[in-house]
């Protein structure tokens, strides 16, 4: 039997719950954060243990609390993950059927990419093949707006990619849905999209790019992991992010300054 | 608590229009009063224990995702969705659908009205004061819901739609205009606010041209502690929530009855 769960933990479990996905240094920052309001004990390198014990409840409600990696800065996030669905159902309650769509078909031209990538010219176009209901071009560019705010997508020079909320969250469904076209990384072994590939046609073997960084670092000679071949893609660097992480605060900063509201009190 | 009955007076006469229009859904809530023991005692041989763990999940998630978009559940909803074949068993799933909210979220599930088998998700944590916002639970918008509800509260529970727009008007929230935060501040008001039942958005009768009313929702009367808003409006206007007899009097009677 696992330890019951404390208040520190209920309330870490509801603020993951309201943010999706948060990243590591959040986490570690929101762990300090409730076991302080609960009195709980907290031991700072623990986050894993406390995370443990919340995920050892969620289990038989078919949930978890997953970590995976960012495949653009190569940061670590945690993510509640639903572990029964084979569809995306997770985002069935927010968008229109259509919407979801153009969805799935985003997705399947960024896993059919090469580059893990999709661009918006390509998805304007499915858009106007949509079996349930074609969208215009105001509105698709509307709803990709809202794949990005809610986070299962990243967008940059309008170039699509799937954020690691989608890719955490919806892992078991993409393995199942195309199967052996997913590969994963070499290094980290996740599900890898945007990254760089062994040119050695027996080999193909397929890296992070910020797996790539890490692991050629300081080495002048770069060579396939796996089969010795000359690596011949650019070695990216080590982004900046990854060491001051630790200080970035989550969404807050933006956020209005209204009073602290005290809706949801004890009483009921 | 006369607000509160009002309330429940306008909710129930809001459903009965609404069943009118889905009678095959009512049909399936009035299976929930015809079902035996012995029915019961046949479905609950009939299902493994693992079929059983494996509804009560199927229950929690179906209501976790009706409550992020703070929708309250109908019961006949929960039923058609997801209970399904299981209705013999319903109370027993139901049970320990509970227990699940208050071991694992720390969250109650409550039945705001009885006689519809209307139910929302309430927070048994303390909210925390100044927490930041990437580490409070819930919703950016609460700040400017909590705002409307202080002012109806100190106004006596019923205030004209003028005065709530004129207040957040002061406090550079225009409702007339796409706010950053809100985006459409006046939608956010009288339709999310009003679906998730916060807040009451009612005609005035007999009045010319039409105005409306805001009163304090189902959900705002279980959810939110009036002595905590006092002290917030306290604070706001570095006053001594006591010095508001009637308010503190009615905020303190709310406190113990619960
Ligand atoms: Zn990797
Ligand atoms: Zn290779």
């Amino acid at each position: 039997m696992s330890p019951p769960m404390g208040d520190s933990h209920k309330r870490f479990l509801q603020t993951m719950m309201s943010n999706g996905i948060i990243s590591a240094s959040q986490a570690a920052a929101l762990h300090k954060h409730c076991c302080e309001i609960h009195g709980a004990h907290y031991v700072a390198d623990r986050l894993d243990d406390f995370i443990n014990i919340i995920n050892a409840h969620l289990q038989s409600l078919f949930m978890h609390i997953r970590k995976g990696m960012s495949e653009e800065d190569g940061l670590e996030y945690y993510a509640l993950v639903n572990v029964t669905e084979t569809d995306i159902t997770r985002m069935a309650s927010d968008y229109a059927d259509n919407e979801l769509e153009l969805f799935r078909k985003t997705m399947d031209l960024i896993v059919d990419s090469e580059s893990g990538s999709a661009s918006s010219t390509d998805i304007l176009n499915c858009a106007d093949s949509l079996q349930t209901k074609k969208l215009k071009k105001k509105e698709t560019e509307h709803v990709l707006n809202k794949f990005v705010q809610d986070k299962w997508l990243n967008e940059k020079d309008g170039e699509y990619t799937l954020s690691v909320r989608c890719i955490v969250e919806m892992e078991q469904y993409m393995r199942t849905i195309y199967q052996d076209l997913i590969k994963v990384c070499h290094v980290c072994h996740n599900i890898a999209l945007q990254c760089q590939m062994c040119e050695n046609p027996i080999c193909g073997i397929k890296v992070h790019l910020p797996c790539v960084a890490r692991y050629f670092r300081a080495r002048s000679d770069p060579r396939c992991p796996e089969c010795g071949d000359f690596w011949p893609h650019e070695i990216p660097e080590i982004q900046q992010s990854q060491s001051q992480s630790s200080q970035n605060l989550p969404s807050s900063s933006k956020e209005n300054t209204a009073p602290t509201p005290s809706r949801r009190s004890r009483r009921s | 608590m006369s607000q509160r009955k009002r309330a429940v007076t306008a909710s129930q006469s809001k459903t009965k229009r609404r069943s009118q229009v889905s009678l095959d859904e009512d049909d399936e809530d009035a299976n929930f009063s015809q079902i035996t023991s012995s029915q019961v005692q046949r479905a609950r041989e009939h299902f493994t224990t693992d079929q059983l763990d494996r509804k009560v999940a199927e229950v929690v998630q179906f209501i976790l995702i009706k409550d992020q978009k703070k929708i309250p559940i109908r019961r006949a909803d929960i039923g058609k969705h997801v209970i399904k074949e299981y209705k013999a068993i319903y109370s027993e799933i139901i049970n320990r659908v509970c227990r699940k909210f208050d071991q694992v979220f720390g969250l109650k599930l409550v039945e705001i009205d009885p006689k519809n088998h209307i139910y929302i998700l309430i927070n048994k944590l303390e909210p925390v004061n100044g927490e930041p916002v990437s580490m409070r639970p819930g919703n950016p918008k609460t700040g400017l819901l909590f705002v409307i509800l202080s002012v109806i509260f100190m106004k006596g529970g019923v205030i004209k739609e003028n005065l709530v727009w004129n207040t957040l008007k002061k406090l550079r929230v225009d409702p007339g205009e796409k706010h950053d935060e809100f985006g459409d501040v006046k939608k956010v008001v009288t339709d999310e606010f009003v679906r998730q039942k916060y807040l009451e958005y009612v005609k005035i009768p007999h009045t010319e041209p039409v105005e409306y009313e805001f009163r304090w929702g189902l959900r705002a009367e279980k959810e939110v502690s009036k002595l905590k808003l006092l002290e917030f409006v306290g604070e706001l206007f570095d006053q001594d929530p006591q010095s508001w007899t009637q308010q503190f009097r009615e905020a303190s009677a709310a406190e113990t009855s619960s």
